[in-house]
């Protein structure tokens, strides 16, 4: 039983280990990289390690993709596709070539091992292997300097990212005149559409709402001022 | 199962994403594909973890995905920022470390 889980989860990881590298719109791509976590945290399972399994499932096909998805849905696939095969053929060769070259490298590693555990299921295990006890336990005792680097580390990639991506920092200069989707045309939406500027400034209560069959350019400069004001 | 099955698919999954970083041109796929690389010795060291019957294999791994999402939260920031600056979004568009 253990041996078909085995094949219908490992095919489900490299089919979406594939996808990852064949497929053309980088949100498939994530999604399939969604079903290659979830196969893998299923392997995890059939290795005994629950909580690892939990945690892959939670933080990384959940909480990690779900960055990937904004992203992605953000910036989209770029201006124009990914062209997957327009790398050079010679690029495409030499990437197989190497790929391929790696593969036989840690096939032999693993082939020619001296380790003859490999060939076994392993040792017979406690029961409170894999548990979230077992995890803790050793989190807070033995690897307690790895846990605590491993929170530096966090913290710091946090405020690196913020200073990154945020709004504050790192922006070039016009980018305030910008907006992303428009291009260098500033294009405000239209009066009396709820936004947020219109609300501040008490568009439609001290100014009348525009005739909707007339919308006039002079009814959209209150608002496009009061937005300019804004900043 | 002997460990050996986990550990060639582990080489697998390495190899289709070295391929992947080494063949694909948007940096958003590139880190995916670096992803892949992480998960791939994350089961190997599970699998190893399994065979020895210690939880220290356990540990690393865990260690590992902390280490996967901080490259993820500064790859996309990058990303997010070269968007912000109309660069292309194109790994090999960005040459200007070039010199």
């Amino acid at each position: 039983m253990t041996f078909l889980f085995f094949f219908i989860f490992a095919g489900f990881a490299l089919a979406g280990a594939a996808g990852v590298v064949m497929l053309r719109n980088p949100f498939y791509c994530v999604l399939s990289l969604v079903v290659h976590l979830i196969s893998l945290a299923l392997l995890f399972l059939l290795l005994e390690a629950q909580f690892v399994a939990v945690a892959q499932i939670v933080v990384y096909a959940g909480a990690v993709m779900v960055l990937y998805v904004f992203v992605v849905a953000y910036v989209g696939g770029g201006d124009k596709p990914d062209q997957l095969w327009s790398a050079s053929p010679r690029q495409k060769a030499l990437a197989i070539g190497f790929a391929s070259l790696i593969f036989i490298e840690l096939a032999i590693a693993i082939l020619g091992t001296a380790l003859s555990s490999l060939g076994t299921e392993g040792a017979t295990l406690s029961a409170t292997y894999g548990s979230p006890a077992e995890i803790g336990e050793l989190l807070l005792t033995d690897y307690l300097l790895a846990f605590e680097l491993a929170s530096m580390l966090l913290l710091v990639a946090a405020i690196g990212a913020v200073a990154l991506a945020g709004r504050r920092g790192g922006i070039a200069e016009d980018e305030s005149n910008l907006s992303p989707r428009h291009g260098a045309v500033h294009t405000p939406s239209p009066a009396a559409t709820g936004s947020m500027a219109e609300g501040v400034s008490g568009y439609g209560v001290t100014t009348p709402l525009p005739d909707p069959q007339f919308e006039g350019r002079e009814l959209q400069q209150p608002a496009r001022a009061a937005a300019e004001d804004d900043r | 199962m002997s460990v050996n099955w986990y550990l060639l698919v582990s080489a697998m999954i390495f190899t289709l994403g070295a391929a992947g970083v080494m063949v694909r041109r948007n940096p958003l796929v590139v880190l995916l594909c670096l992803e892949l690389m992480l998960n791939a010795g994350n089961l190997a060291l599970i699998g190893f973890s399994r065979m020895w019957g210690t939880g220290a294999g356990e540990i690393f791994a865990i260690v590992v995905m902390v280490i996967a999402a901080c490259e993820v939260a500064i790859g996309l920031g990058i990303i997010v920022a070269l968007y912000r600056r109309r660069l292309p979004v194109d790994v090999d568009e960005l040459t200007e470390l070039h010199g």
